[in-house]
Order: structure tokens, then sequence, then C-alpha cells
């Protein structure tokens, strides 16, 4: 249970991590929360690590009325703490453990792109970017890549070898829009079984499932969900609309995903779950899009 | 190649050199002679490695000593005060019998006095979301929320 020796870099700017990752076939360290207890297993065993720890100008949130930049050095807590994006913060309250928080990073959990995580997921359903550095040969060079484009497969990013992931952007909430995330764990702190981000804004609805296929599974529910399906009287005829639309919903979210069976529950059970949490996640963000709106 | 390293231990500066792979728990331990930090699982489950760094609760298995270098850590050894005496969440988890092996006990008292200190009057919902990252296989956990809500008072009455 002790990491394999590595070669270690500790670049001190963003130059020198791209420069460092373009010489030498290099993993990126950062927070280390899912690194690091790999390397404990030898699970991965990489000859080089490049820790951006001590590299100015990785961390940092910055928001504006477009969404939030967040840097790669920014940890899970640090993102929560500002607050700066509603539905990230009610994201990353589902990573984890607090104290694993504290250390992880949100751009760090993007590129690991575990299919089961959450952030990833967030930033499928509002469609963000991540931005991504290397060295080519003289001077840094910077692409972005969306977010329908960045999770390519399970555990695997558009993130290539001797590239950086330098920051992430999340897109902002309209300020009539609903945001809501349910997720089932077998125990507080795991990876979900399922879990499912909604999006509804006036105009309609859209989910990003995680734990339902090899990245998150985004599908775009156009205006059957809307923000009179949040509303509580079951009895009003426009209720019975708005729960039977929620049904039809809940049963595309179901047709859209693949999940496989693992020790945890299998394929079918997944399938099942995915359809509650979309029903549940739409309601609960259609609710809370109506009370912003004032309905 | 060996690193030199300085951490700011209870502190104290130490120095210490360590290969770049050596976990912070080990140089704890192993380095510094600090074996009040316990190592249960060494994959950031178990909780018990847990000590602050700058202030927050950390994993020190699932960080390199390496990459903390000049930072400012507190393990269980420096949770009492200079004189010896006990520190509230301490006395609390002695008064109501928060722990009973002990294995775990130096994670959750660095857990939970980072916790106090952030939300010094925490309901049993966010004391149990603050601990939820430590496991205890002795106490089956009710005692030791008590043992939070008790240091919660004991640091009331004392500020």
């Amino acid at each position: 249970m002790k990491p394999p020796p590595f070669t270690y870099h500790a670049p001190r700017d963003l130059a020198a991590a791209v420069r460092t990752l373009a010489e030498v076939d290099g993993k990126v360290l950062a927070g280390g929360q899912s690194l690091i207890p790999m390397l404990n297993m030898r699970l991965a065993a990489p000859a080089h690590l490049v820790d951006i720890n001590r590299a100015e100008g990785l961390g940092g949130i910055e928001a504006d009325p477009a969404g939030v930049r967040v840097g790669a050095l920014a940890r899970h807590s640090e993102v929560e703490r500002s607050g700066a994006h509603p539905l990230l913060t009610r994201a990353l309250r589902l990573v984890a453990h607090p104290v694993i928080r504290n250390r992880g990073t949100v751009v760090g959990s993007l590129v690991h792109a575990d299919p089961a995580a959450e952030l990833p997921a967030v930033l499928a359903v509002l469609g963000g970017a991540v931005r991504v550095a290397r060295w080519d040969g003289g001077a840094v060079a910077v692409r972005e890549v969306p977010a329908a484009e960045f999770f390519v497969g399970p555990m695997e990013s558009a993130v290539a070898p001797g590239e950086l992931a330098v920051s992430a952007f999340f897109p902002a909430l309209g300020a009539h829009d609903g945001v809501a995330f349910e997720e089932v764990a077998r125990r507080h702190g795991d990876y979900a079984l399922a879990g499912v981000c909604a999006v509804v804004t006036p105009r309609g609805a859209k989910v990003a499932c995680v734990g339902v296929g090899p990245v998150p599974v985004v599908v775009d529910l156009g205006d059957l969900v809307n923000l009179d399906s949040g509303a509580p009287d079951p009895r009003a005829a426009a209720d019975l609309r708005a729960a039977a639309d929620l049904r039809a919903a809940a049963e595309a979210v179901r047709e859209a995903t693949e999940p496989e069976a693992d020790i945890h529950a299998s394929a079918a059970y997944r399938r099942h779950l995915v359809g509650v949490l979309a029903e549940r996640a739409l309601r609960e963000a259609a609710r809370e899009g109506a009370a912003a709106r004032g309905a | 190649m060996e690193h030199e390293i300085t951490l700011i231990v209870n502190g104290t500066a130490r120095r210490a050199r360590v290969p770049a792979r050596r976990l912070l728990s080990d140089c704890l331990r192993h380095d510094l002679g600090l074996t009040g930090t316990h190592v249960g699982c060494e994959h950031g489950v178990c909780g018990c490695c847990t000590v602050l760094l700058d202030g927050r609760p950390v994993r020190s298995c699932l960080t390199f000593a390496v990459t903390v270098d000049g930072a400012e850590l507190t393990t269980v050894e420096g949770l009492a005060g200079r004189d010896g005496r006990l520190s509230a969440v301490q006395r609390a988890f002695a008064e109501c019998h928060g722990l009973q092996c002990g294995f775990c006990t130096p994670g959750f008292l660095c857990t939970v006095t980072a916790l106090l200190a952030e939300n010094p009057a925490p309901t049993d919902d966010e004391v149990i979301d603050g601990i939820s990252g430590n496991l205890c296989r002795c106490t089956g956990y009710q005692n030791i929320v008590k043992a939070v809500h008790r240091a919660a008072e004991l640091l009331a009455e004392e500020a």
C-alpha cells in the first residue's frame, strides 16, 4: 500500500508545467484524491509525476455574468464555499466526503472522467468547456474543448498525453432556471449507483445522468417538462398533465441510457433507478424555477 | 532522489529528507516520530490519518509530504494545550465515551476540531455529514455524535 517510485517534477508556472509534460511521459498531480489511491494500490505506476500544486496562476474561481471559470487548482471545498454556481455547489455536496473535498479539485474530477462522478454531469448538462494547454515547441498553446467532446469514455477525457487541463468553464444559469441533482449511493460519500442532474428553464428541460453509461448521458427533453411541472397541487388539471409529462420524461431518460451491471447493482435496477431519479430531479428543478419566477 | 522538506508541525519547524513517494502519513510517523496519526486503509476511506493542513482536515495518506513542503500541520499531538490540558474536543470524547479501542480517534479528533471551528453549533445532520468520512468499528457512532455536541458546549462555555 505504498506508491511505486516515480520521478517528481514541481513546475512553478504553467509554461514550465506543459514543457515538462512535453518532455516526459508524466501524470499530472493536482488534488490527488483519485490518483494517490490508485498509486497506493499500485493500479497505476507512472514513471513521472508532474505536481502542479506549486504552479502560479492555476488556482482561482472567476465568476462573471456569462458563467464561472474554475482553475485547475481550485479545490472542491473552495468552489463549494464560494457559491459561485448553484448547480456546481449542489453537485459538490455529493462528491465524496468533506475532508476529501478539501484537497480534491474540480478540474481534476473532470479529467478523471469517472462515469459515476457528479461534476462531469454538471459540465455536460450546462454545455461548459475545458481549457487545455500544451507546449508547442516555443510557447503555450491553448484549446477549448466543449463538454460534448470532452468525455471520451469511462475514465477517459479528451486531454491528450502532454496536455494539461488548466481550467473549466461552467455557463451561468438564467434568473428563472431551476436545478437539481438527485442520486442514490450505497453508502454516504460513495460513487452513485445512478444520478440525475437536471436543469429546467422557461423554455424546456435537460438532464445529464451518471452511472448509467460510459460518459455522462445528456438527454434534451425539449418542452416536455417546463416550470409548470413543479406545481404542487396534483388535483389541478394542469398538474395532472405535468405529472404525465414527468413520467414521459422519465421514460425518455430510461431509453437514452445504457447501464451496465456490476457488483453493486444490476443493469435493470440502474435503468429503473435513473427514471425515478429523473422524475424527482425534474420536479424539484421545475419547482425551484417556478419559485424563482414567482409563480 | 530525495527531497529536503520543512513542515511546520504543531507549531514547530521540522526538517526531513524524503523520497517523493513518501506519503505525508508515513513522513509524520516514520521521519518525524509522530505516531499519533494512525494509518488504516491507505486509500482515503477510513479517515484515521486525518490531519489539519493549514487548518483544514485532509487525508495524510492521500498527500505526498513533498507536495506540502512549507505548510502548517496540526496532528493529534498538537490538539492539547501547551500545558498538557486536553482540548475541549478531546475532553468531550473522554467524557462521552466517544472511543473504545482508540484507533480511529486521532482522525475523529482532527476532523471534529476543524468541524467545530467552522460551525460552532452544528445540528445532528451536520455532525453526521461532518464525520461521514471517518470510520469507527467500535462505538456505533452514537457516543461520537454526543461527544461532538458536548465539545461544542465546552467550546461555547470556554469562549
